[in-house]
């Protein structure tokens, strides 16, 4: 099952991003086995269309979940028809690590639209 | 003889874009055919102010992509020759989003399979009607949770009178998109600003739009008296002349917020409008000699 968190940076140690079409990198979480690899956002620098870019994104790669802070309605359209589990986090988790951990524990919400 | 096309700009919002529109078209209409066009299709207010009798409207549309499923093989063509990031494919479905299309057809254009065809949707509505000192009067109003501007107010420029004499186009606040599509075609551009840095600041990017689309323009100075000098050391070494300055005064402000034109209830504001309207003729004529 592959997770895809929006963050700021290309570790796990990076911030979170709380912006989900507009997120600079996406880090890609395999809870199977642990591994993960940073991807830079396709749709970060689009004039429009940012979440739904960075949701076929998330679609192209199979991902199961996507977690970021919040997601806009063009997103939420696409990751729903996706079937694309919506988890949201707040900015007290200071690193990706942290927020996959809190996903782990299922502490996370599911996003409320 | 073509009509003299003259929008009416900022940068900066609430600084008398409406104000100076309403009364350069009340005054001139006495002489000459004019067309006053509100382009601020987001929060039109011009009609508020000139009272006009709409006896027209119509609906503003786009054409928007429909996919046919039994044709579609989802092969991905339209996903990926879309700029707006309007279509996107989950499994064998491609999804619309109406909202992000600009109706260019790009996707119809390249579907191999046919499977495109494109259906109205629209996005707001246009209307006309005459003031009743004359003044043929045009706005757009863009539906509530429509994003784009741009495509209604290209519609209203289709229905400038190119038998007219002068056509006023009022211009959102801003420097973005509607913006350009607002000036772009005009002869010249009033830039209507405060003396302050605020104002100056965004006056700063619409003469970036200006360089760029190569229109002149002049600066009218509303609120005169308030802020600082900074507006005017600024606009010394730029072909921007000061055209006219309206004071910061209260009887103003009142007039215009009870929904009155300038120059009806400070009639002496009519002499000063047709200067304004001689001296953009001269600068128009000079820069474009």
């Amino acid at each position: 099952m592959i997770l895809m968190i929006s963050s700021q940076g290309d570790t796990l140690q990076s911030e979170p991003s709380l912006r989900f079409g507009r997120a600079p990198y996406f880090i890609e979480f395999n809870l199977e086995d642990d591994s993960w690899k940073a991807h830079e956002n396709p749709a970060v620098s689009e004039a429009g269309g940012a979440g739904v870019a960075a949701s076929q994104f998330l679609i192209d790669k199979k991902a199961s979940a996507a977690l970021s802070g919040r997601f806009g309605p063009n997103a939420h359209y696409a990751l729903t028809h996706a079937n694309i589990r919506m988890v949201t986090f707040d900015g007290d988790y200071r690193s990706v690590q942290s927020v996959i951990d809190a996903y782990k524990d299922e502490k996370l919400q599911e996003a409320k639209h | 003889m073509t009509p003299i096309k003259i929008a009416v700009a900022s940068g900066k919002g609430g600084t008398g874009k409406t104000m100076v529109a309403t009364s350069l078209a009340s005054v001139l209409v006495s002489e000459h055919r004019v067309q006053l066009i509100d382009c601020d299709v987001e929060a039109p207010n011009a009609h508020l102010f000139l009272k006009p009798s709409i006896n027209w409207s119509s609906p503003a549309v786009i054409m928007i992509p429909e996919i046919n499923e039994e044709r579609c093989t989802a092969c991905g063509k339209c996903v990926e020759v879309c700029e707006f990031h309007a279509l996107a494919q989950i499994g064998t479905r491609i999804l619309v989003f109406p909202q992000l299309c600009h109706g260019c057809g790009t996707c119809s254009l390249y579907c191999p399979e046919d499977a495109i065809s494109e259906i109205p949707h629209q996005i707001g509505e246009m209307s006309r009607g005459l003031t009743t000192n004359g003044v043929d009067f045009l706005m757009g109003e863009l539906t509530i949770s429509e994003p784009m501007a741009t495509p209604i107010i290209r519609q209203l420029k289709g229905l400038v009178n190119e038998k007219g004499e002068i056509i006023i186009f009022d211009s959102p606040p801003g420097a973005s998109c509607a913006v350009v599509a607002t000036v772009h075609d005009a002869d010249y551009v009033l830039l209507v600003t405060e003396p302050t840095p605020f104002g100056l600041h965004d006056l700063k990017q619409m003469i970036g739009v200006l360089k760029a689309t190569g229109t002149p323009g002049g600066v009218i100075i509303n609120r005169d008296g308030i802020g600082n000098q900074q507006l005017e050391s600024f606009l010394e070494g730029t072909p921007y002349p000061i055209l006219m300055k309206i004071p910061y005064d209260s009887e103003i402000a009142l007039g215009l917020a009870s929904g009155n034109v300038l120059t009806d209830f400070i009639p002496q504001y009519q002499s000063e409008f047709q200067s304004l309207h001689r001296r953009i003729l001269e600068h128009y004529a000079k820069v474009s000699a």
